[in-house]
């Protein structure tokens, strides 16, 4: 199975290295360097590499690659899965996934990378379970391990009690008992700008009309500008996008902290609107087929519960709209840049958190906006344009306009780039998801409980 | 008997070799001491007189680091070596050598710290390859941890005993790999199939015993091993298939609970293993999956079709219970386990079900970028064969500017392979926007796609063609050289009309730089030069002129046009011809300088090759068959998907083929697991109850009843044949019923089996009638517990419960007899032979049949096993059976604690409260079970109903419950007895104590004295038995004691109330023996308790059951201590 894991980071520096079977010299990381060199974006190095004698298997995340090396068959979905939940892991216990913290926690991550795998076959990865192996360090630990001398390593093996349930330690206790969920949803989408039809809204009727752009907004290559409005039961309004593309992912986060064997079951109002759906191991499937409910005996802390799949057949409300405009003069270098973000089918809620991403064309020299509202940053190496917004106000929607200078002698880039949204919304779910109510059974006491909604943009891009 | 005598005597020897080997271990460390010593004193001189770096080492610096942390882990403080060897693991981890300090590490290895012998294990696993000698000196201290009472201390002893590749220490490993892997731990027993891997690669030799081995480690139950025995399985002997035969159900049952990564891998070998055995589902449906039209028998699935097929296909019910049985997993949140759940159905289940893999695989595309490619692959090789599955998704592969490139050509290339001629418009438009991407790579590979959709459907290629056309205006130009390919090859496709194009193109030929595009156009110059008469001679002319700075490609293809238009258009090419081939004799690329001379004797006429040159026009303007643009992914289905090999799309080593269906399917009984009566190795005497047991499953009833006319008839031997000979005439209806029921999983068959149930409880009420034997008692078990649970499930549940131990147990049963013939009282013998064959009567039911019912891969449960009344303990008292062997026997407990334990507060219980203590009584319901009795009170004000054993939770552990109890009425109190199977371990039994209204969880802890049945035996057996029980079955410990207590009686006293033993009379006044057997596996425990002197005593421990005697030795010591 997975013979060694290799840690490169960004500038493909190898810093950390462990083995579980005979030892595979680091030269064998040269074929990935050398596909790493060929990768315009790290995100581009191919995930599974042939070499002669081993393929090498990689995950780029973090701004770390994980490179793992194989020897014989095996799925690499596998090892794909298996590298993630090393960073998920190096994630939950130092707090964050960078080059900096591995090299810090060096001992504990080879230490947990040992107890990860056992000849190559992963061991323990449930987090709960190495957590009782190995102590994650905290700041009081870490104090007082320099006064003791003593280690992180878990007192606790000596009492050899290895819990039934693999994810849940024995013998949790708390004082406070407490158990948080958050329903988190994300809106992938793609928002097409020009005029054509193709859209999910089957119930939505077409109309075009015209629409007069903004006095104020000058040097726009065209005066008016015609779109397609898509009118359907939900809402009556004029769009700027057809949706090429939406749906709902959504999302059970849970922060379990109860003492005993607790036996939740979680029921939902609407459990129909969720077509497809996958569970942590905890949750009862069977019941889960036969009543809709999530019934489980809990790991301990934080976990992921279950994501799902809202039916497709339900509409997907877009929560903002886009206006842009990006437009380059024939003759000139120059050109010109107006967006304007504004709310949409929110349900009443406030939109937050928003920020517009756009990836400028190679060859823009320079640019000189003004936002209305919030900053922008943009980095003139990568042509990335950050516009931070903030807080949506329907009064006044935000705007970002300015000039973009290219090049000279460049020629006017062909296609306009596109905005991928980012958003957020409290005390919602999109898909009107809600949990019912919690019960515990297995234990006496009564925890405190509590749900919270969050709506997000997933991959949310507007094409141009 | 033999057999155990056998083993021990085995054992002994391994022992032996064990002693043997640490002998030379040692022998090795007194020559390393030596050694060590002398390397010492080389290098303390270096310290003292240099002080600095070693100049003739190479590594100057990385030796005085090393020199420093020798130092520290030389030191005493446990601090600083603690602190050495976390930078030695730092060194290792950045991947520096730290292989010098292997001597001053490797003495840290017995360190009591345990972060500290942590780190050096992470050390040794690392550089015990390379320093082989040093690295036995470790081994002692893993054989002791190998005993340890810590199940966590035996498995990672076990992980760096196995993980040290070194030769020499193979015998060794095996050892403990044995002994490991019928430990009580699951743990352990998981890390020993680990080392099974480990011990196969470091020496192949050990194949046939390893196989043992994970024969043995296959039958396991428990969810932990599952997984890792499969995976040992796989890389040894994946050729034994004969191997899964008898697993193969219990696998499929237990695959939901076993761990992720375990599952991913049961699942690819389950894929071969069905390919093997099973026939294919696909035979006639291939013909209409991909239509609708016949869609509705989807829903009655492929038994319906039957009628009209001339050879009807019937699944094996085997095959139904995989697919069946793994579909829950396609929720799992591993991406992997929904992978392999993917191609297991891809591969295995009739056509018509695949498409309920798509969901799943549609969802993991919102995973990581590197899931999203290895799962896009799938899809597309998927989706060539079958565009239904994924068309509902397309909108899924619709690219985003974010996607990685290789992401963005798989979609691309789904996407084409899902056109047809209804969304190919859609597809065409979302195109249209990839075409126009900043990515260009990626604007060119839509291109290509947009060839394939318009040569896949004609309805469209003019559109596309058309489209095309627009593009070569397009500015990129790796854009318009894609196109131009593209066009080129779409032309070639319909040439006839398209000479506008090939005009616009010859326009555009100065503008295109690109080679590989300006190659193309010059190909179909020539290709279709009689279309352009005047227009190729004019490229030409440029082509001359242009010649010696174009690129090699560029240049053949100049050359071709050159041939082609001499032959078609001699008058005006004919110069420009002799031209260029002149230019191109003399170039520096040979494959051109060929290519010239070629066409020089082929098209100019000469003497000497006139012949050639007639069918010059015939070779090089012959008509070419176009291109055929098709998927990359067209053939990867040769390789099982989701493997590595489908991946990169070559054989990766040690790859396993999936093989054919086969054309008739092997004999499916193999599967069968025999089912055996739970009453193993005492049964005889436990006749009565056995026999009057109510049979609540149909199968089950039938059985016992021809078991009855069986025990008149034939002799033991025969038993087995004749018994399912003579059932299945008996009741041949049934077993027809049960075929139907087999194939139609029809809402009639829960009627049908449900009236079979009633029938057989009726039969087997009538039975009773005719026993002497019955009591009024047993009667009223019937009830509740055939309430308990419906009557289907309840016969496969035992059966499963049941199927591991079959077979030998029926030959116990008969070695049994003949032993108790010679031993036993004759009051007891009446009731022995009648229910002598009952356990070889169960064999050989229709469990393929009944397997079907089995939806829930239930928790393995004595659920119905045996119902009898706790009131025959009664009549047990007292009796005495012979299991080891004639001269040990089972005796009465020497005493019985009054000590009673909570099981359920009356606070927590709502009023019902429960106790639960250990009569000390061999159970009733099976030899192998501990029994539990327990108190139950109300002390609530009102009736408490139904008060019964709800759920279990999963620990494999067997648990007879008892009989519902209907009512307990106010202040009323009852005891009740159940059984509880702790498979020699002091694991909880966890279960819930259910009321009408409430359930409770509860735990029932053993201590590990309680886990054993007293014996008797001589003095002399006793030092017999111990004999064989030397070395590393022997655990002993000195302790000290109270003066007054040294007499007999004290001290049987203390022993017996810590452990369930027997005495064993004793010749001499200060050694004191008791003996016991462990009630799961009868393995002999031997204490010894020697007084010496004041006040001291000796206890010693013989078991092969290591880790019990050190956890008793721990219990005795303390007991004794107090005392």
């Amino acid at each position: 199975m997975i013979n060694s894991l290799f840690l490169i980071n960004p500038s493909g520096e190898i810093f950390l290295e462990k083995h579980w079977k005979s030892v595979v010299s680091r030269s064998v990381c040269d074929y990935f360097l050398e596909a790493k060199e060929k990768a315009l974006e790290p995100e581009d190095v191919p995930p599974v590499i042939h070499t002669p004698h081993h393929y090498l298997i990689s995950i780029y995340r973090d701004k770390l690659f994980f490179l793992s090396v194989i020897q014989t068959e095996v799925p690499p979905l596998f090892v794909i899965e298996f590298l993630h939940r090393v960073a998920e892991m190096i994630q939950d216990y130092f707090g964050e996934c960078s080059e900096t913290v591995v090299k810090d926690h060096m001992v504990m991550v080879y230490e947990l990378l040992e107890e990860m795998l056992d000849n190559g076959f992963p061991l323990a990865t449930e987090s709960n379970v190495l957590k009782e192996m190995i102590r994650p360090p905290t700041i009081l630990r870490s104090v007082v391990n320099t006064l003791t001398g003593t280690s992180n390593v878990g007192d606790t093996l000596l009492t050899g009690q290895l819990s039934t349930i693999p994810w849940r330690r024995a013998g949790v206790r708390y004082t406070n008992n407490e158990a948080y969920f958050d329903v988190v949803e994300e809106i992938d989408a793609i928002l097409d700008q020009s005029g054509r039809s193709s859209t999910d809204l089957s119930t939505g009727t077409t109309v075009q009309r015209s629409w007069k752009s903004d006095p104020e907004v000058k040097g726009q290559a065209s005066g008016v500008c015609v779109c397609v409005c898509v009118v359907c039961k939900l809402c009556y309004d004029w769009l700027t996008g057809t949706t090429v593309f939406a749906e709902i992912q959504g999302v059970v986060e849970a922060c379990v902290k109860l003492s005993g064997m607790p036996d939740l079951t979680l029921s939902f109002m609407n459990p129909r609107l969720l077509d497809d759906v996958s569970f942590h191991p905890c949750v009862r499937y069977k019941l889960w087929e036969s009543e809709r409910v999530l019934s489980f005996i809990p790991p301990d802390g934080n976990f992921t519960l279950m994501t799902y799949h809202v039916n497709a057949q339900n509409l997907v409300a877009i929560p903002v709209y886009v206006k842009q405009s990006i437009s380059f003069f024939e003759c000139g270098s120059d050109g010109r840049l107006d967006v304007t973000v504004g709310p949409k089918q929110t349900m009443g809620k406030t939109v937050e958190g928003v920020m517009v991403t756009v990836h400028l064309p190679k060859t823009i020299l320079s640019i000189n906006l003004t936002a209305t509202q919030g900053s922008y940053t943009y980095d003139n190496g990568t042509k990335l344009l950050v516009w931070d917004i903030g807080k949506l106000n329907p009064q006044k929607l935000p705007n970002l306009r300015g000039s973009l200078s290219l090049q000279a002698g460049a020629p006017k880039p062909e296609e306009n780039p596109s905005l991928n949204i980012d958003l957020k919304i409290q005390q919602l779910a999109i898909s009107g998801l809600k949990v019912n109510r919690l019960d515990m059974f297995g234990e006496k006491y009564k925890p405190f409980k509590g749900v919270k909604y969050i709506t997000k943009a997933g991959k949310f891009q507007v094409r141009t | 008997m033999n057999g155990h005598r056998g083993f021990s005597v085995l054992r002994s020897e391994a022992a032996g070799a064990v002693r043997t080997a640490l002998v030379s271990a040692e022998n090795l460390q007194l020559t390393l001491k030596t050694e060590l010593s002398q390397e010492e004193q080389h290098l303390t001189p270096h310290t003292h007189t240099n002080g600095g770096p070693d100049e003739t080492h190479t590594k100057g610096y990385c030796t005085e680091v090393n020199e420093d942390l020798k130092e520290m882990l030389e030191s005493n403080k446990e601090s600083l070596k603690l602190e050495a060897m976390k930078r030695v693991v730092g060194l290792i981890a950045k991947g520096k050598n730290a292989s010098e300090l292997f001597p001053a590490v490797v003495k840290n290895v017995a360190s009591k710290n345990i972060e500290l012998k942590k780190l050096v294990y992470v050390y040794l696993v690392r550089y015990a390859e390379e320093q082989q000698d040093l690295a036995l000196l470790s081994i002692s201290t893993f054989q002791r941890a190998l005993k340890d009472p810590n199940q966590l201390i035996r498995a990672s002893a076990l992980r760096v005993l196995s993980s040290i590749r070194v030769p020499i220490i193979v015998p060794i490993m095996m050892l403990a790999i044995k002994e490991a892997a019928s430990d009580m731990s699951p743990y352990v027993r998981k890390t020993s199939a680990h080392a099974i891997q480990k011990l196969y690669s470091l020496d192949q030799d050990q194949k046939e015993l390893l196989i043992e081995v994970i024969e043995k480690l296959l039958k396991d139950k428990s969810t932990l091993v599952a997984g890792s025995v499969v995976m040992a399985f796989e890389e040894v002997c994946p050729d034994r298939i004969d191997l899964i035969h008898k697993n193969y159900r219990k696998l499929c049952n237990l695959l939901v609970d076993v761990e992720e990564w375990g599952q991913v891998v049961i699942i690819s070998m389950l894929t071969r293993y069905a390919r093997t055995q099973f026939t294919s589902p696909w035979k006639e449906d291939g013909v209409f999956d991909e239509h609708n039209e016949r869609a509705f028998y989807e829903s009655d699935e492929e038994k319906t079709r039957d009628e009209t097929e001339a050879k009807p296909y019937m699944m094996d019910p085997d095959h139904r219970l995989l697919l069946r049985n793994t579909k829950p997993l396609l929720q799992s949140r591993n991406t992997a386990v929904v992978m392999s759940v993917a191609q297991l159905y891809w591969h295995l289940a009739p056509k018509n079900e695949v498409s309920i893999v798509t969901k799943s695989l549609v969802r993991l595309l919102r995973s990581h970028r590197e899931v999203q490619y290895i799962v896009l692959q799938n899809i597309a090789t998927m989706s060539i064969q079958r565009k239904g599955m994924f068309e509902p998704y397309m909108k899924s592969f619709y690219v985003r500017s974010t996607d990685a490139t290789h992401i963005k050509s798989l979609k691309l290339e789904i996407l084409t392979s899902l056109a047809n001629e209804a969304n190919i418009s859609t597809i065409l438009r979302e195109f249209q926007t990839y075409v126009k991407s900043q990515d260009k790579q990626f604007a060119a590979g839509t291109i290509q796609a947009i060839g394939r959709c318009a040569t896949n459907i004609s309805e469209v290629t003019d559109t596309c063609l058309n489209g095309l056309v627009l593009l070569l205006s397009n500015r990129d130009e790796t854009v318009v050289a894609e196109s131009v390919v593209v066009i080129r090859k779409l032309l070639q496709i319909q040439p006839t009309q398209h000479s506008d194009i090939i005009k616009h193109m010859a326009k555009l030929f100065d503008n295109i730089t690109v080679p590989m595009a300006r190659a193309s156009i010059l190909w179909l110059m020539g290709e279709y030069c009689e279309r352009v008469p005047k227009i190729a001679p004019d490229v030409l002319r440029k082509m001359a002129k242009s010649f010696t700075s174009e690129e090699d490609i560029v240049k053949l293809q100049t050359v071709n046009l050159a041939a082609k238009l001499y032959l078609t258009n001699s008058k005006q090419t004919k110069l420009l011809t002799q031209y260029i081939l002149n230019l191109g004799k003399y170039d520096q690329n040979y494959d051109i300088r060929d290519r010239t001379r070629f066409i020089r004797q082929l098209i100019v006429p000469n003497d000497k090759n006139g012949a050639l040159s007639k069918y010059a026009h015939r070779i090089l303007l012959a008509p070419k068959p176009a291109p055929v643009l098709e998927s990359a992914y067209k053939d990867r289905d040769r390789y099982q998907l989701g493997t590595l090999s489908h991946t990169i799309n070559t054989k990766a080593s040690g790859y396993l083929e999936l093989s054919d269906w086969p054309a008739v399917a092997p004999d499916q009984s193999v599967r069968n697991v025999e089912v055996i009566e739970p009453v193993k190795e005492w049964a005889p005497s436990l006749g009565k109850t056995v026999k009057s047991k109510p049979a609540k499953s149909s199968d089950d009833k039938f059985y016992s009843d021809s078991g009855e006319e069986e025990e008149k008839g034939s002799g033991s031997s025969s038993s087995e044949d004749g018994s399912s000979s003579s059932s299945s005439e008996e009741s041949g209806s049934d077993a027809e019923s049960h075929v139907q029921k087999n194939s139609s999983q029809t809402s009639e068959e829960s009627d049908k089996s449900s009236s079979q149930s009633e029938k057989s409880s009726s039969e087997s009420d009538s039975e009773k009638k005719e026993r002497k034997t019955k009591t009024p008692l047993q009667k009223k078990t019937v009830k509740p517990t055939a309430k308990d649970c419906d009557s289907d499930e309840n016969g496969n549940v035992a059966k499963e419960a049941n199927s591991s131990s079959a077979e030998e147990s029926s030959s116990d049963s008969e070695s049994d007899s003949d032993t108790h013939t010679d031993s036993d009282s004759g009051t007891e013998h009446k009731k022995k032979t009648k229910s002598k064959a009952k356990p070889k009567v169960e064999v050989k039911s229709t469990k393929d049949v009944s397997l079907l019912d089995l939806v829930t891969p239930a928790p393995v449960t004595q659920h119905k096993s045996s119902v009898l009344s706790p009131s025959l303990l009664g009549d047990l008292e007292g009796l005495s059976l012979s299991n080891v062997s004639s001269t040990i026997q089972l005796s009465g407990p020497a005493f019985v604690p009054e000590k009673s334990h909570d099981l359920l507060h009356r606070m927590t219980g709502k009023g019902l409260s429960a106790q639960y203590q250990f009569p000390r009584q061999p159970c009733l319901y099976q030899p192998t079970m501990v029994s539990v009795q327990i108190s139950l009170t109300n002390t609530t004000d009102h009736p408490l109903e139904q008060i019964h054993i709800g759920d279990r939770s999963p620990t494999g552990l067997n648990i007879h419950c008892f009989n519902t109890i209907e009512c307990l009425e106010p202040e009323a109190s009852v005891t009740v007895f159940m059984g509880i199977d702790f498979n020699d371990s002091t694991q909880a039994a966890n279960f819930q104590l259910c009321t009408k209204e409430d359930h409770f969880s509860v735990s029932i802890q053993p201590a590990i004295g309680e886990l054993l049945l007293p014996i008797t035996m001589t003095e002399l057996d006793f030092r017999k038995e111990q004999g064989k029980l030397l070395g590393m079955n022997e655990s002993s410990a000195t302790i000290t004691m109270a003066a007054e207590n040294m007499t007999s009686q004290p001290i049987s006293r203390p022993v017996a109330t810590v452990a369930n033993l027997g005495m064993v009379p004793s010749s001499q006044d200060n050694v004191h023996r008791f003996a016991g057997k462990t009630a799961n596996s009868g393995a002999v425990v031997l204490v010894t308790v020697e007084l010496r002197g004041e006040s001291t005593a000796l206890i010693t421990i013989n078991t092969e059951k290591s880790v019990m005697g050190s956890m008793l030795l721990r219990d005795l010591k303390l007991a004794l201590a107090q005392a």
